[in-house]
């Protein structure tokens, strides 16, 4: 029967109380740690996402817009380039690997991205049934297109036009599976690959021989369709365009002059994803700061109301406490019986709301499709998880002190006498 | 056993309490009595190290009380000092059976759930081991609370006004239980009571009077 049993007894004479201050701070711990866990799953999948892509080559528009459309493969691009392009960028020696985009196409919201097998080598990618492209119109699948759409190899499928559902399909040219990626937990999982060939075979078919722009086609299907668009492929092979291109350098010195030059000298546009998901990372980072801080504010009021509790609990047992002082007790010993109290009650709220938060980030990511790439974050402990059950147990300690500041000054003979 | 010489206690400027000198033996059983509101609870206090008188000195089983820190001084009480409290006031949170492990546990004995058995069947109330304080009649509450006094064999069991709201019948009981238990444990026994009834029982009387009208009590 030592003071922490002791404590714990109080703790169960008040079962209502305590759990409503535990379920309150336990709220305050969950929102917090989600915002955690969510930031710090957000913010490496972008830099994994960019991993080893120095720049992303495009046409004239937005920076960020090209490294949304390239790198995260969320946004429309800007526009085409010409194949050319993808040569003249080869040739510099600044550069070590050149790998060309063809956008514009979907499967079911999954985009078809018509690349070279260096684009799967980028994320580390491998094939877990089958084997990468080889002919046109093969393509590859990523693990959450083929658990989506239940796909498997040696099936075909036609792409449709855009890269949202509800483009026409290109029904005359299917694609056949020929495999299916492992998990790379990088954006690969949500993509649909195959050569750039197949890209342009697609739209050839479709409309041959209209020199039309494979992105108008892509920002508005419907539109671009009307008018005939839809392709890239131009009567002449020379005139063969690509979305964009990614690039990767032999020295990070290369970043800045070659950055540079291609702005100011070409009519084309480069972006570099670590400074475009920089920015982006800013914009997000207030949010997540105001919705920490209503967290913090959530935090503060539960730990209030467990201050009124022990300082409630303290009044009604203060004859109790003056018995147990009677009964050998020292006054550090009554006024720690109280802060272990208030400690025990945190912890469990604590313990309550990291795995709410933990819970929740697991149930994110199986109901809400758009962040399943997110649910990773259910399983990992971040060191900052560290930080929030101190701050939960310290919250604990502070709620205490003046209930066992009174406590420890407790006059036993004058309450005893009280009755 | 115990020793007071010289002792008042004040309370801001009215001496509350005088004990010019009083000693008592090891094993002796003694009333210390008076009427109400002279400072019985509080000559208990001084004897149980909870409260420093002003002046004098105090002496208990070998120890004197103004050589000991507060933090001694309260380890010393749970070891040496049994105190049955006027409302026989139980830690509510607790068991029966853990209010004794309490007393054990605060002297800094180890758990000894068979001297607790042992105990809560002396004093016959062995079936509520594992009841909690409000589920029990008076009686019985001041019955665990004689046996939590004396759980640890302390040299000195105090009891305040034991008998304050008891029938003849129980008054007597609780009398015989708290001798029975002081001589059980090899303590000195000291009653503060002004109930009349309690006089025959106990041999040895300590009359403590009210300060502003006669300055000091006699041992008779």
């Amino acid at each position: 029967m030592n003071m922490s049993r002791l404590a714990l007894a109080y703790v169960r004479r008040r079962p209502l109380s305590t759990a409503l201050v535990i379920l309150l701070l336990a709220l305050g711990v969950a929102v917090v740690t989600l915002t955690l866990l969510l930031a710090h799953e957000l913010e490496t999948r972008l830099h994994r996402d960019a991993g080893g892509i120095d720049l992303v080559v495009g046409a004239k528009g937005s920076p960020l817009q090209l490294v949304l459309a390239g790198v995260y493969h969320v946004d429309v691009p800007p526009g085409n380039i010409p194949l050319a392009a993808i040569g003249e960028l080869r040739a510099n020696p600044l550069v070590a690997n050149v790998i060309p985009l063809a956008l514009g196409d979907s499967f079911r919201g999954f985009r078809i991205v018509g690349t070279e097998p260096s684009f799967v080598a980028l994320y580390g990618g491998v094939p877990a049934h089958g084997a990468l492209w080889s002919e046109p119109l093969d393509a590859v699948l990523g693990t959450d297109v083929a658990r989506a759409t239940g796909l498997a190899v040696g099936a075909t499928f036609a792409g449709s036009h855009g890269l949202t559902e509800g483009g026409g399909e290109h029904g005359e040219a299917r694609y056949r599976v020929t495999g299916i990626l492992a998990r790379s937990g990088t954006v690969l999982d949500r993509l649909v690959l195959t050569g750039v060939d197949s890209v342009w075979a697609v739209h050839a078919q479709h409309q041959p021989g209209m020199g039309a722009n494979l992105v108008a086609a892509a920002k508005e299907p419907a539109k671009a369709e009307a008018a005939g668009a839809g392709t890239v492929h131009h009567a002449d092979d020379d005139d063969h365009e690509v979305t964009l291109a990614l690039v990767q350098f032999k020295s990070p010195l290369a970043a800045v002059s070659l950055a540079r030059s291609i702005n100011r000298d070409t009519a084309l546009v480069a972006a570099s994803p670590a400074l475009e998901t920089a920015r982006l990372l800013t914009v997000f980072g207030a949010g997540i700061d105001l919705i920490r801080a209503f967290a913090g504010v959530l935090m503060a009021a539960s730990a209030l109301m467990l201050f009124v509790a022990l300082a409630q609990a303290l009044e009604d047992r203060r004859y109790d406490l003056a018995i147990i002082r009677t009964l050998g007790a020292t006054r550090w010993q009554v006024a720690g019986v109280l802060l272990v109290e208030s400690v025990l009650l945190a912890a469990a709220a604590a313990a309550l709301g990291i795995a709410l938060a933990h819970g929740a980030a697991w149930a994110l990511g199986q109901w809400v499709p758009d962040a399943a790439p997110l649910a990773g974050a259910a399983w990992r402990w971040l060191p900052a998880e560290w930080a929030v059950l101190a701050l939960a147990l310290g919250a604990g300690i502070l709620s205490a002190l003046w209930p066992a500041w009174r406590a420890y000054r407790l006059d036993v003979a004058a309450t005893l006498a009280e009755g | 056993m115990f020793e007071l010489a010289g002792v008042t206690h004040r309370y801001g400027p009215v001496t509350a309490v005088a004990v010019a000198a009083w000693r008592a033996a090891a094993g002796e059983a003694w009333l210390l009595e008076g009427p109400s509101g002279c400072g019985k609870s509080t000559v208990l206090h001084i004897l149980a190290g909870l409260v420093t008188p002003t002046t004098g000195d105090v002496l208990v089983a070998g120890t004197d009380l103004r050589t000991l820190g507060e933090g001694a001084r309260d380890r010393w009480r749970g070891r040496t000092v049994g105190l049955v409290p006027q409302r026989l006031h139980l830690v509510q949170a607790l068991t029966v059976h853990d209010n004794l492990a309490l007393a054990q546990s605060l002297a800094g004995h180890p758990h000894d759930p068979l001297r607790i058995t042992a105990l809560l069947e002396a004093v016959g109330v062995a079936d509520l081991a594992h009841r909690h304080p409000r589920a029990l009649s008076q009686g019985e509450a001041q019955r665990v609370a004689i046996a939590r006094a004396v759980i640890n064999r302390p040299a000195l069991l105090l009891a305040d006004e034991p008998t304050a709201s008891l029938d003849d019948t129980h008054a007597a009981t609780a009398l015989e239980l708290l001798r029975a238990q002081a001589v059980e444990a090899g303590a000195t026994l000291v009653v503060a009571s002004h109930d009349h009834r309690v006089r025959a029982l106990l041999p040895n009387r300590y009359a403590l009077a009210p300060v502003a009208r006669a300055g000091a009590g006699v041992a008779r």
